[in-house]
């Protein structure tokens, strides 16, 4: 009745029967997010801190083994940093700068990343995903015991539902027998093989690629690599057609080999197999230890709609990505950031209906980024035709010698935020300001003398002042707005100057409680804010 | 005399990239590769430079 999917890295939240299971009639509970992976807890985490209860349903009783996501971008620390569990990652995460590309086996060029300065977090961590997951289950249990009305269930498992237009009843499996819940939300956080979206009989669709990679962790025990990332086209060592390492916490290495599409499984997946791969890349003097291997296969597709009725998918249930530019949990992480205000204002009767639609419009704008830039990414590294192959590795050629074709070599663009542009909730744009903080952006960070720009914006919503007058409170349609008034005087690095201001004196922003942009304006103008304001509540 | 610009100077450089692929996409080799001598005539000309057109020649010597 419950077999396991898959290995525990981590117990977290065994099975225990729920006084629900023997309730008379079906208990009702205001939001149900279905699969306790990184994207449900935060989503938890999301609506825990604004007091809606919450309760996640998962089939199994902890983190799932093997390091899988190991790359977390910055908009991701983010968000967990707004959730209270920021810190302890990047802590644990390696921070890697420097990147080689090798063509067969030569090193073509280097790069280093150089990130920007005056950000609270790096542009990305390399770190293990139960790590990861265990950090929000964390954050997750201290603020249940702050308060905080949310709970997880383990060995709970959906089997059926049925959606009203009020409320879903949701069929639940335990390992004590079965027993029916309702639901006024239905977040579908369960993966890329979402059995909700099975249920539903829901669309998913898009490109299959055929290909597959093998990934071998690996500790070293007589031998070290430096905390890079090396990418190889096409090396001679035959253990892979590309090949990718680099390092993760705990002095592994994540080595990722191209292994074609037409493999034996079950063949690859022996150890003396991965091992014969591993020492024709590594040479037979390294010595290390196997510490989790996997092959997958990967697809580019996505849910025709994000929402239906009171169900919302959210992470790989929604959208499923090549792992290219680690957009997979990044891009969860950014929907959780977007639903999570909306559904908490149209719950609390602050906003209609209409502003969970925009959910729907502007994570899907996301994830079309996402799947355009990850699959020019797998088209570089795996080209389609022989007219792709013969240009792919003209560039790779001459960016050995030419600085211009280095920005061409595609082994993945990493995970930046979608700017919303276009979005229903934006105001035009009123600034002729930078174009990072155009409406629709999320906001840069920038140093505040001990702290950072967006720890002081949180996650309400907010008009900020930059050097411009303004009321240091103003209430539209229910909604307080409070002012952040900055100054240029304070601003040391000149960040703030670079990032929001640009060749203007002054500015003013609405700014999201996701820390998007709303809208800019060189100076308040009571009118026009009121209706960026109700603009962005979906009130205009 | 201008210099031939061998440092990226193609705004939107992936864009640019996924449009090239995609106007090879669906040809066969031999009309692959007349597409591409037409785009080097057309983008010479456009260059003009006798002197950049040489250097660039040389830049895509092996």
């Amino acid at each position: 009745m419950f077999d396991d999917r898959y290995t525990l890295a981590y117990k977290r939240y065994p099975y225990k029967k729920s006084a629900d299971q023997d309730a008379a009639s079906p208990v009702r509970h205001p939001v149900v997010v279905m699969g306790g992976g990184p994207i449900g807890i935060a989503t938890a985490l999301d609506l825990g801190r604004q007091g809606i209860p919450t309760l996640v349903l998962d089939d199994h009783e902890g983190v799932g083994m093997g390091s899988r996501a190991i790359c977390f971008a910055k908009r991701c620390l983010e968000v967990a940093g707004r959730y209270g569990c920021g810190k302890p990652m990047v802590d644990k995460g390696v921070v890697w700068n420097i990147g080689k590309v090798f063509n067969k086996d030569d090193q073509v060029f280097e790069f280093n990343l150089l990130p920007e300065e005056g950000h609270e977090y790096p542009a990305f961590i390399n770190m293990q995903q139960p790590y990861y997951e265990s950090f929000q289950l964390d954050r997750f249990e201290e603020l249940q015991k702050d308060g905080a009305p949310i709970e997880i269930r383990g060995k709970n498992r959906i089997d059926n539902v049925d959606v009203h237009d009020d409320y879903v009843t949701l069929e639940i499996m335990t390992p004590d027998g079965p027993y029916t819940l309702e639901a006024e939300w239905l977040i579908g956080c369960d993966g890329a093989a979402s059995p909700l979206r099975t249920m539903l009989d829901l669309d998913f669709t898009g490109k299959v690629f055929q290909d597959s990679f093998l990934i071998a962790d690996i500790k070293m025990k007589n031998d070290d690599f430096p905390t890079e990332r090396w990418f190889w086209f096409e090396p001679t060592h035959g253990g892979g057609a590309s090949t990718l390492l680099h390092k993760q916490p705990d002095d592994v290495w994540r080595v990722d080999f191209q292994i074609g599409w037409d493999v034996d499984r079950k063949e690859e997946m022996k150890e003396e197999n991965i091992r014969r791969r591993l020492d024709a890349f590594l040479g037979e003097n390294v010595q290390y230890d196997m510490v989790w291997s996997s092959i997958y296969t990967f697809q580019c597709k996505r849910m025709d709609s994000f929402r239906h009725g009171r169900v919302f998918f959210a992470g790989d249930a929604a959208h499923q990505v090549s792992p290219f530019g680690a957009r997979g949990a990044n891009s969860g992480m950014q929907d959780v950031d977007n639903l999570g205000w909306k559904l908490g204002m149209v719950m609390r009767g602050e906003a209609p209906d209409s502003l969970l639609d925009t959910y729907n419009y502007e994570r899907i704008h996301g994830a079309d980024e996402n799947i355009l830039n990850s699959t020019r990414s797998t088209d570089f590294i795996t080209p389609k035709s022989e007219m792709s192959r013969l240009l792919r590795d003209a560039v790779l050629d001459l960016s050995e010698k030419h600085e211009f074709a280095r920005p061409m070599v595609n082994s993945g663009r990493l995970s930046v935020p979608c700017t919303y542009d276009g979005s229903p909730l934006n105001s035009a744009d009123a600034l002729d300001g930078p174009a990072r903080s155009r409406p629709g952006s999320v906001c840069p960070d920038a140093p505040m003398g001990d702290d950072f720009l967006l720890n002081k914006l949180g996650d309400k919503f907010i008009l900020l002042t930059i050097d411009a007058d303004a009321p240091d409170m103003i209430e539209e349609a229910g909604i307080k707005v409070e002012r952040l008034a900055l100054s240029t005087a304070d601003d040391k690095t000149g960040a703030l100057r670079e990032r929001y201001l640009g060749d203007n004196d002054k500015a003013v922003y609405l700014i999201r409680p996701d820390q998007h942009v709303a809208a800019r304006r060189p100076s308040y103008d009571e009118n026009q804010i009121r209706a960026a304001i109700r603009r962005a509540i979906g009130k205009e | 005399m201008t210099d031939l610009i061998l440092t990226p100077n193609i705004d939107g450089v992936d864009d640019f990239y996924a449009e090239l692929i995609a106007a090879h996409e669906g040809l066969s080799k031999e009309d692959s590769d007349a597409l591409n001598a037409r785009l080097v005539l057309v983008l010479a000309n456009h260059v003009g430079d006798r002197e950049v057109l040489s250097q660039a020649l040389k830049a895509a010597e092996k």
